[in-house]
């Protein structure tokens, strides 16, 4: 019985019916400056060692001439170094336009792109914001893949992003 | 007696080039860059690093270069000689790492002449054509020195070592810096790993705090040390060796220095 557990376990977690789906909140925050521009914003899920596992999104200013928009791409840091440096923009299904301050609800499927299939361990979900004329914010959310149950897991921003909830279903 | 001293003095003054008097730096506008474009890089020397109190950097238009990471050149635009500081522009077009780099090397030589001191400063060839080896009282000495930075447009790509002189080789990307983080590099002369070098790491803006706040590293038996930023800003490195490997015959030494700039990022 004891050895049985972990097949049968084992062998629901591949059944595709069963595909895990992580479903993100992220709040960009209004705020009251004389110059406002909306931030970069990019989400990834990283390993214990900082490799990339999966780009979620990254929102920039894409439609500016001669790419200038891509000029900036380098103040998200962490996402620049992580992985950013490596890409060419746009990349379909990741990269869109900066939105504006409010809640925005994305939602991502295993086996799916971006996510595509995530081998079972540990990971960080990492939302890293930079604004023209702003400030920089990266949060942290660690999660377990595959969940075992659902689960929402939440972090604050202070500066330039507000609430972010990670919403784990199995 | 008096005399004498006094001539030692100078001749001690003469053999240690003026840049070892102050320090020199190389300061670029940008060291990581999401797209091709220009930057503005600063060169000047004085005590506090890139501040700019002393006096320009000499030299620029005959012994700067910036290998792009295809390996081919890129020339310095706008080039300004001011009072306190060098100027230019580059243009990076090419995507990966840039290297900027002053490069230095020479023969200098003094001797008496009846009463009289003669100096002489140039390269091996000139050397041996105005300076008279029989000489009274002659003596010689070889300088190579390389102050350089990197700039990098996008993916980071290896650094080629020139295996000449006295030269930093990463092992940490040098624009891959973060506060907090280790970095390891190893220092080569002519190529080959250079143990027991001492290390000198500042951190710019010493004009805002009390203390240098500098770091002195040692170089282990495989030529490697490892610098752990205590912060984000703009580093100067610092190191020097001398050997005998000269290619002047007369020359008794080789001071060999190197000094390179470094940008740390915050976490």
């Amino acid at each position: 019985m004891r050895r049985l557990l972990p097949l049968v376990l084992g062998s629901l977690l591949a059944a595709p019916a069963l595909a895990a789906e992580l479903k993100l909140d992220i709040e960009v925050p209004r705020l009251t400056v004389a110059e406002y521009h909306r931030p970069y914003v990019a989400v990834w899920i990283e390993r214990p060692d900082n490799s990339v596992a999966a780009n979620l999104a990254v929102w920039y200013e894409g439609k500016k001439r001669d790419a200038e928009g891509t000029k900036w791409l380098k103040d998200m840091r962490q996402w620049w170094r992580r992985s950013g440096r490596e890409l060419e923009v746009p990349i379909d299904g990741v990269t869109s336009a900066t939105r504006a301050p409010g809640v925005h609800s994305l939602s991502f499927a295993e086996g799916k792109n971006p996510l595509g299939k995530l081998p079972a361990g540990e990971y960080r979900l990492q939302v890293e914001a930079a604004r023209e004329a702003g400030g920089r914010e990266l949060l942290s959310i660690p999660f377990q893949w595959p969940p075992q149950k659902a689960d929402t897991l939440k972090a604050q921003g202070q500066h330039e992003l507000g609430a972010l909830s990670l919403e784990l279903k199995p | 007696m008096k005399h004498t001293l006094k001539l030692a003095a100078l001749a001690l003054a003469l053999q240690f080039p003026t840049a070892h008097a102050h320090d020199v730096w190389l300061e670029p506008s940008s060291t990581v860059l999401s797209k091709a474009a220009y930057i503005t890089v600063a060169g000047a020397v004085g005590n506090d690093k890139f501040h700019y109190n002393h006096a320009a950097l000499r030299g620029v238009a005959e012994n700067f270069s910036a290998t792009a990471p295809d390996g081919t050149s890129v020339a310095p635009e706008n080039l300004m000689n001011g009072k306190l500081r060098t100027v230019f522009d580059l243009n990076l077009t090419q995507t990966g790492t840039y290297r900027l780099a002053v490069v230095n090397s020479g023969v200098m030589a003094n001797w008496k002449e009846g009463e009289q001191t003669k100096r002489f400063r140039g390269n091996a060839e000139t050397f041996a054509k105005e300076v008279p080896i029989e000489a009274p009282e002659l003596s010689v000495n070889e300088s190579a020195s390389r102050l350089e930075t990197f700039v990098t447009v996008g993916k980071p790509t290896p650094i080629k070592p020139t295996g000449l002189g006295l030269e930093l080789v990463p092992i940490t990307h040098p624009n891959d810096l973060f506060a907090g983080e280790a970095a390891s590099f190893r220092f080569d002369i002519d190529g080959k790993p250079a143990a027991g070098i001492e290390v000198k790491v500042v951190r710019g803006g010493s004009r805002y705090r009390n203390q240098l706040e500098e770091i002195t590293l040692t170089t282990d038996a495989d030529g490697k040390f490892v610098v752990t930023w205590p912060q984000a800003g703009m580093y100067w490195l610092d190191a020097d060796a001398k050997d005998d490997k000269t290619t002047v015959k007369q020359a008794k030494e080789r001071r060999l220095g190197y000094v390179a700039t470094f940008e740390v990022l915050p976490q």
